[in-house]
């Protein structure tokens, strides 16, 4: 079935949530080769007065997108992703961090479709301006 | 931070290899589970080459661009003061292992806001028959001296 056919504005396409422990985040440093060491040691973000260790936010952008990947399946591709970042994720060395992530169809066209992520933390929103673009493929 | 910067013409920074395997390392970085990021025969029964980079994997490129733009002596951006402002991937295609990203900077707006500079740039990526890819488009904001 074609990606855009079943497709209606504001149609909620998935809806997930992920947890994120210190775990998370060393891997995340590793692979990004970001070892920004607010992102795993607690006495450095205390220092520069953060509230604790706080997720990469290209890691918060990164997670988030995935509930999209995993919809088209390979029926799709992303072609354009945006977020700005707007709060800071705490990751708890105990509880770690849950993140939820809503993505809605918010606009389609011709040749895609745009698809909007709510990302929250802690009942507030995290990323704005979180779009997404998607190109169907074949 | 120096407005000229806007000016500057970037030396393309050496090419960026995508390899299998470090595809799939920073999938699971990020908890990316899709078959195309992972399992070759996925990929290529959807069309592709090989494995599929996940969408935020160009900004392991554009470190070295970053790096870059904070070893220009005259920038003026102190890297402890900076947070990630805003974001993008505007792509051509999609990256796939093998390909053989060559990724030019330029420093597309410098504007003062409240105290705090922000910077915006943009690395664009081309592949090995200088072919756009993808561009990465990154602001970072240098908090000001007050707090």
């Amino acid at each position: 079935m074609s990606l855009l056919a079943a497709l209606e504005t504001g149609q909620v396409i998935a809806e997930r949530s992920f947890a994120l422990s210190r775990d998370t985040l060393v891997r995340y440093a590793g692979a990004s080769g970001d070892f920004n060491p607010i992102h795993y040691r607690d006495d450095v973000a205390a220092a520069v007065g953060l509230p604790g260790v706080l997720a990469h936010g290209m890691l918060t952008m990164g997670v988030a997108v995935q509930p999209v990947v995993d919809w088209l399946d390979g029926r799709g591709w992303v072609s354009d992703y945006q977020v700005r970042f707007t709060r800071p994720v705490v990751v708890d060395p105990e509880s770690g961090a849950e993140i939820t992530v809503v993505a809605t169809v918010a606009a389609l066209d011709d040749e895609g479709a745009r698809i909007d992520l709510t990302v929250s933390y802690g009942g507030s929103t995290v990323l704005g301006k979180a779009q997404v673009r998607v190109t169907p493929l074949g | 931070m120096n407005p000229e910067l806007t000016e500057r013409d970037f030396a393309p920074v050496a090419p960026y290899l995508v390899g299998r395997e470090k595809v799939r390392e920073f999938a699971r970085a990020v908890l990316a589970t899709a078959p195309l990021h992972h399992d070759v025969e996925a990929a290529r029964a959807a069309g592709f080459a090989d494995v599929v980079a996940p969408p935020t994997f160009p900004i392991v490129v554009s470190e070295a661009t970053l790096q870059q733009l904070l070893a220009e002596p005259d920038a003026g951006i102190d890297f402890s003061r900076v947070v990630h402002g805003d974001q993008r991937f505007t792509y051509s295609r999609p990256v796939v292992a093998g390909d053989e990203l060559t990724a030019t900077l330029r420093v597309t707006s410098i504007k003062s806001l409240g105290g705090n500079s922000m910077i915006t740039s943009e690395t664009a990526m081309v592949d090995a028959n200088g072919e756009h890819v993808v561009t990465s488009i990154s602001t970072l904001v240098v908090r000001g001296d007050e707090s």
